[in-house]
């Protein structure tokens, strides 16, 4: 494996134990929260990037609700990773989901969801038992998925627990983004709650109090709810820091210090 | 340098070809919005390919001007159009369309005249292409040209058949226009590389109570969605303004996610004593315009703009002008000694009002 630099949230998501060759989000939840004026999508080329560098037989399964596959691999390519190479090389698996629509027909929408899950655990189970562990399953916004299956948050939900009962299965890590600010006025959002509830890692990305800037784009904060192997000691660790995105890197620095 | 003059030469025959169209960052295309202040604003134009989302004020029918002037230089370039509204008469609103005046050159600062001037006189003596194929009407084929709100766009922009009307209000739900704007879309499918011409759709007052779809908001957030997918793929612009007060926040928070960009406008408050002292040219100002949100097509760099707040102003009742706010100078008191234009963004967290 190349040696790659870390940056801190390499560090907050703990991708700096690469020991024993194994991905460190392997049966992990990452749930990373943004809002209208600060958008956490970077967090997700990020995860891409270093997941498909990781190791040699590692694999991303992206469900893409809000961009089309030119998007991403323009992004990717200015970071260094060749999508349509990888996904030529069937370790990049672009599942397109822009034009999906749920049939409303009263009934819970279980059809819609279920085929896709079903795609998902088909591109799952013809990876080889060994690699399974370096499997990523991504999906770009939950709130389009929740458009899509016409408002039904346990149509949702449901979807949710099948993918995470993959990373128990199989040891496939689940990355999936939402935006928070829909949900703030909810008497009771269950969804995004429960969600919550069910990552292992919570990536919140928020503008800065005192507004927008050049400098700086925005603040995330890093909840790493602690894995259980971890000598079954609860270890919430939380990060902190700013980020300034470039079109090739994202800088990262703590509040009151640049990096140069 | 062989390959630079290769590029360049591709970029000129480009732009020489299809004046409505601009080469953007990351390998996007623009075209105008027919304000030539927002397109610098916006570093360009929109972006083709992406939804441009209006939040409208439920005081003053000011997207209507941004609406207006984005289907008038659609027209002027004789791009297709296709305009949906819930009016019971959409084809009457072509009519209230501004015209393209030839003669204006509208610039703020002084000294950056007299630069354009100068540029234009070159032009003239360089034989720029665009001049050889520049017909009847002198501005036709500027990128963009500029507004004369009291003129009436000529008939023969609007009576050809590339203009398309739907009336939304009576429709039970949105399928009707989801299949127009399929259709629409259809014509402008991207296939690689080569555009010839950009589509624009405008979409008035998409959620408002006169519609009997109103209630349904997954029902709207589907057409939404569903729209953005098929303009990603095809060489479209798509503008839909929007009430968000008659809209659950949720919903409207929905919808502002969506927006690849996107804009809100508000009126100003009718003798606002404090406000008027603040900002200089108060009395000519008929609202503001706010940028939340600019398009960012294959890239995950977001745009950072100077100032996100705009004052909306009429120059001699006839232009559309956006100015960045400017402070009128103050008595110490009240604080702030930050520079004398509005230079700083603030974040929408901590006022109405940024400077």
């Amino acid at each position: 494996m190349e040696e790659t630099k870390l940056n801190l949230l390499d560090e907050a998501l703990g991708l700096k134990n690469m020991k024993d060759n194994l991905w460190p989000l392997c049966g992990r939840f990452v749930f990373v929260e943004d809002s209208v004026d600060t958008s956490a999508t970077f967090v997700l080329h990020h995860i891409i990037k270093r997941s498909l560098s990781s190791h040699l037989s590692s694999s991303v399964i992206f469900l893409s609700f809000s961009h089309p596959f030119s998007h991403y691999d323009r992004i990717l390519r200015k970071l260094g990773c060749n999508l349509a190479a990888q996904r030529d090389n069937s370790r990049f698996f672009f599942i397109d989901m822009l034009m999906l629509q749920c049939p409303d027909d009263g009934k819970p929408n279980h059809d819609g969801l279920a085929a896709i899950f079903e795609k998902v655990e088909r591109v799952v189970s013809a990876v080889h038992p060994d690699n399974k562990k370096f499997v990523t399953i991504m999906i770009d916004d939950i709130s389009l998925l929740e458009v899509a299956a016409n408002g039904s948050s346990n149509a949702v939900l449901d979807f949710l627990h099948y993918c995470h009962t993959l990373t128990s299965e199989f040891g496939c890590a689940l990355v999936a983004l939402d935006h928070k600010d829909i949900y703030s006025n909810d008497e009771r959002p269950a969804l995004i709650l429960e969600v919550e509830y069910l990552a292992d890692i919570l990536v919140n990305a928020e503008p800065l109090a005192t507004g927008l800037a050049k400098d700086v784009h925005g603040q995330l904060m890093v909840l790493d709810k602690g894995s259980e192997h971890e000598n079954g000691n609860s270890s919430h660790k939380i990060h902190n820091f700013h980020f300034k995105i470039k079109e090739n890197s994202i800088e990262y620095f703590y509040p009151g210090t640049i990096m140069n | 340098m062989a390959s630079w003059s290769k590029s360049g030469s591709s970029f000129s025959r480009n732009s020489s070809k299809n004046p409505e169209l601009k080469l953007g960052p990351n390998a996007t295309s623009l075209i105008s919005s027919g304000i030539p202040d927002l397109d610098k604003i916006l570093g360009g134009g929109f972006s083709v390919g992406s939804v441009i989302m209006i939040m409208e004020d439920a005081e003053a029918p000011h997207h209507m001007l941004l609406l207006r002037n984005f289907m008038s230089q659609g027209l002027v370039h004789k791009q297709p159009l296709l305009y949906a509204s819930p009016s019971k008469h959409p084809y009457l609103f072509l009519g209230t369309l501004p015209s393209p005046n030839p003669k204006h050159h509208h610039s703020p600062h002084p000294t950056h005249e007299k630069d354009l001037r100068i540029a234009w006189q070159y032009k003239k003596y360089f034989g720029d292409p665009n001049l050889n194929i520049t017909t009847s009407n002198g501005g036709q084929h500027d990128y963009c040209n500029d507004f004369d709100l009291r003129k009436p766009l000529e008939r023969h922009f609007y009576s050809g058949t590339n203009v398309d009307c739907v009336s939304i209000q009576d429709s039970p739900n949105l399928d009707a226009l989801q299949d127009r704007c399929a259709g629409f879309l259809a014509q402008f499918s991207r296939n690689e590389g080569n555009i010839s011409s950009a589509g624009r759709i405008a979409i008035q007052s998409f959620c408002s109570p006169q519609c009997k779809y109103s209630d349904m908001e997954w029902h709207m957030l589907s057409f939404i969605k569903s729209l953005k997918g098929m303009t990603r793929s095809s060489n479209a612009v798509v503008v839909v303004t929007f009430p968000p007060s008659l809209l659950s926040s949720s919903c409207s928070k929905r919808l502002q996610h969506m927006a690849d960009t996107l804009l809100s406008v508000r009126a100003i408050p009718d003798e606002d004593k404090e406000l008027a002292k603040l900002l200089t040219g108060y009395q000519d100002m008929v609202g503001f315009l706010n940028v939340h949100k600019v398009a960012r097509l294959n890239t995950q760099v977001p745009v950072i703009l100077d100032a996100t707040t705009f004052s909306i102003k009429l120059e001699k009742r006839r232009f559309l002008v956006l100015e960045c706010l400017n402070q009128a100078p103050v008595d110490g008191s009240s604080g702030s000694s930050y520079g004398t234009s509005g230079g700083c963004s603030g974040s929408t967290k901590s006022g109405s009002l940024d400077f």
